[in-house]
């Protein structure tokens, strides 16, 4: 088959590979019909995250079609048309048990490797870092899925490809860091970040009842559909000199009541700090650039919430310990628990409530996945979302 | 504040009477109940030098990245020539640097990685004296750099002596240099006497642990274990239960005279709440002399503790979900991509 494949930093590459073959008894494979390019992939596409081998098949977010399923697969039959969640559960762990799918205890056969790093093992995740499992991921024709019982959603014929396919990730984790949130009546959410992932947590917010949504970000196009889709107020960071006074000027001194991180570990800034923090990474002082965590942190309301769902791969510098702890803040983070979330957004595309395709901006074939990720990463041709068809 | 506190310590005796006895008795736990795990409290010391190991492991690959990925802005924090030739090197730096983060991680033994980076700084070393000694170069910087390099050296040279002079784990300091102790402990989502029950049957054992290649049952106390070597030949040993108390606890050792000397406890609690099972090992292993037990002592070296864990954590997913979960890159016993092959699986 062929699949997407990580060569090394800043180099993907179509490959032909075997066939995935069922390697547990609760598999299904399944025949790709679309999928899609993360910011999270743009992480590993970059290299900040650890742990790749050269020949990684990459890609979390796929749907497709049922063609053969393990000796243990009850709910699913071939045929079916499924969206796949991008954390591997197991369903009867005591993490899955209390609907922490992405802290699954029993689906990260390198568990031991992320316990060296983090202290304790997350889920094991399609096409990410090794630390996370070594499984290959979903930008390709075929994939295995691992707990086929447990993750897959079937989706009814009658919505497409691009209405559902987001389910599998970056819907859900908008969602979730709204709902982190817990909005509540004349709130103000601010949102660092206008990709994808940004784009869902502002529609969630809203949709959670939210009186405001400020966006930031520095890409006019992508401002703009916050803006004129969404109804979010929006910052361009290289227009203003500090993005923490303007929030607290447009919020009259309060700071927004909850602040939300769709940024993650590759923050880009124009100041002092992020020479610094750049210059920190090189001098194997930090891995990570915290640039909108920590102004999220700064611009927080007293007692507020701070929504972390951009990801972060190692160490990071400068945290500023001091707002969380004496303003009362709380953080609260993970990568998503797509499984809780799945049906019930589900309902409500069926509902016409929301309309995920929006952020679509390229469909291209899987062939030129390579050309997705460069486009994406350097924002070319006012690139949002890539959806491959394989 | 004061004055709030205050009027509630002088306020309403009753109530103040009330909550220390709460505190006092009532919400205190029974000793009964925490005594078990002070007493493990008081055993565990960690494993020390293993952590430090795998500090520098993440440092490593901190580095790695920045010389790997910005080595243009690299060279010049390093203050040389931000030349192709410069960036090369600088890359082969990043790579090697890498290469060390991920094997302090994931060798087996740390001491003969940490040496390994050790050497590395070495290379590091001369590269930025040539570079000291290019006029052409801003000396200042490179100096800074310089700097940062043997402090990085001098605690890899530390840490590369800890593990190098210590026993493999810091629970084994009382033993002798023939004998390896771990411990290592998972919870297991299942009752107690599921679990008691599944480990009594010592024919499971291969199940879960993976260089075993089968035990069988040879009379009510004695068992036959047969466990893989390298290249292809295996090692065999009888062993005895020397105590069984049902639900709580299970020991064994290899008979005398056996080619392998070992020996373990496994004990089970009862996890709080509706958490399960607590499953707690403790193995001691004597690598014996010969060709044979030389083998042996490679496969049991292998940091022992990690073995153990990596058990555990199989017994855990047997129990949970029947099976030993596996990726495209770990059916592979070394290095590999996450991509499929149609090789047979090796755990
Ligand atoms: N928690 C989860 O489960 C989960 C799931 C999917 C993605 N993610 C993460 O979410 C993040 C966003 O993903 P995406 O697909 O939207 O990626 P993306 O690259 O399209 O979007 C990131 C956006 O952040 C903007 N940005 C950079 N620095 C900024 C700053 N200082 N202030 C404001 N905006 C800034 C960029 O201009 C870009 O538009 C990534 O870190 C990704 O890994 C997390
Ligand atoms: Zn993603
Ligand atoms: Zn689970």
């Amino acid at each position: 088959m062929k699949a997407t494949c990580w060569m090394g930093p800043n180099k993907m590459e179509v490959t032909t590979v075997p066939d995935p073959k069922i390697l547990n008894q609760g598999d299904c494979i399944v025949k790709i019909t679309s999928t899609a390019i993360c910011g999270s992939d743009l992480h590993l596409y970059n290299a900040f995250i650890p742990a790749l081998e050269p020949g990684d098949v990459l890609g979390h977010e796929f749907m497709g079609e049922v063609v053969e399923v393990g000796r243990n697969v009850n709910r699913l039959e071939v045929g079916d048309r499924i969206v796949v969640p991008f954390p591997i559960a197991c369903g009867v762990c005591r993490a899955c048990k209390n609907e922490l799918f992405s802290v699954c205890e029993n689906s990260n056969p390198n568990a031991w490797l992320a316990e060296k790093l983090m202290g304790h093992s997350p889920a094991g995740i399609y096409g990410y870092t090794h630390l996370l499992g070594g499984f290959a991921g979903g930008q390709a024709e075929y994939a295995r899925v691992p707990f086929a019982d447990v993750g897959p959603l079937r989706v009814p014929e009658s919505l497409s490809d691009d209405q559902v396919l987001f389910l599998s990730d970056i819907l859900p984790t908008g969602y979730m860091g709204a709902e982190m949130c817990n909005i509540q009546k004349g709130d103000t959410i601010a949102v660092w970040g206008c990709g994808p992932v940004g784009q869902f947590a502002i529609a969630s917010a809203y949709m959670l009842g939210a009186e405001r949504v400020i966006a930031i970000d520095r890409f006019p196009y992508r401002l703009d559909i916050a803006r004129e889709r969404l109804g979010a107020v929006t910052i361009n960071y290289e227009e203003v000199d500090s993005v923490p006074d303007v929030l607290k000027d447009l919020t009259a001194g309060r700071g927004p009541d909850a602040c939300i991180d769709a940024v993650g570990v590759e923050g880009h800034s124009h100041g002092l700090f992020y020479v610094h923090d750049r210059a920190k990474q090189m001098m194997r002082m930090q891995s990570d650039r915290p640039i909108a965590l920590r102004e999220a942190i700064l611009s927080c309301a007293n007692g507020g919430t701070v929504s972390v769902i951009g990801v972060y791969g190692g160490l990071i510098d400068k945290f500023p310990m001091n707002a969380v702890m004496n303003r009362s803040l709380t953080i609260k983070t993970g990568q998503c628990h797509v499984h809780r979330y799945m049906k019930p957004l589900l309902d409500r595309i069926e509902k016409g409530e929301i309309d995920p395709t929006f952020v679509i901006t390229h469909h291209l074939p899987l062939d030129m996945a390579a050309r997705g990720y460069e486009m994406f990463n350097n924002k070319e041709d006012n690139c949002e979302k890539v959806v491959l068809k394989a | 504040m004061g004055t709030s506190s205050q009027s509630r310590a002088g306020g309403s005796g009753d109530s103040e009477r009330a909550h220390t006895k709460a505190l006092g008795a009532t919400v205190r736990p029974r000793p009964s109940k925490t005594r078990p795990y002070q007493e493990l409290a008081d055993e565990d010391r960690g494993t020390g030098g293993e952590s430090l190991a795998n500090f520098l492991g993440v440092f490593s690959i901190g580095l790695g990245l920045a010389e790997l990925i910005a080595a243009g802005p690299m060279t010049k924090i390093v203050g040389v020539e931000d030349d192709d030739r410069n960036r090369a090197v600088m890359r082969l730096m990043g790579v090697r640097e890498i290469g060390h983060g991920v094997s302090i991680l994931s060798k087996q033994q740390p001491a003969t990685a940490v040496w390994s980076r050790v050497a590395g700084d070495a290379l590091d070393l001369a590269l930025l004296g040539r570079a000291l000694a290019n006029p052409d170069n801003k000396r200042g910087r490179t100096l800074f750099a310089t700097a940062n390099v043997l402090a990085v050296t001098a605690l890899d040279v530390m840490c590369a002596r800890l593990l190098a002079k210590q026993p493999e784990t810091v629970a084994n300091a009382d033993a002798d240099d023939d004998v390896i102790r771990t411990k290592r402990s998972i919870t297991v989502g299942k009752p107690v006497s599921e679990v008691y029950a599944f480990w009594h049957d010592f024919e499971n054992f291969p199940r879960f642990m993976r260089h075993l290649e089968s035990v069988t049952v040879a009379g009510p106390q004695r068992s036959h274990w047969k466990a893989k070597a390298p290249a292809g030949h295996s090692v065999e040993w009888d062993a005895v239960t020397t105590e069984d108390r049902p639900n709580e606890l299970i020991s064994w050792r290899s008979v005398e005279g056996s080619d392998v000397y070992n020996s373990g406890t496994v004990r089970f609690m009862a996890a709080p709440g509706d958490r399960g099972t607590e499953v707690r090992v403790e193995l001691e292993y004597k690598p014996p002399l010969g060709k044979l037990g030389s083998k042996v002592a490679m496969l049991f070296r292998e940091e022992p503790g990690q073995q153990v864990q990596d058990d555990l954590r199989h017994l855990k997913q047997v129990m949970e979900i029947g099976e030993i979960v596996i990726s495209d890159a770990t059916k592979h016993p070394g290095p590999h991509p996450a991509q499929p092959d149609d090789e047979p699986v090796t755990l």
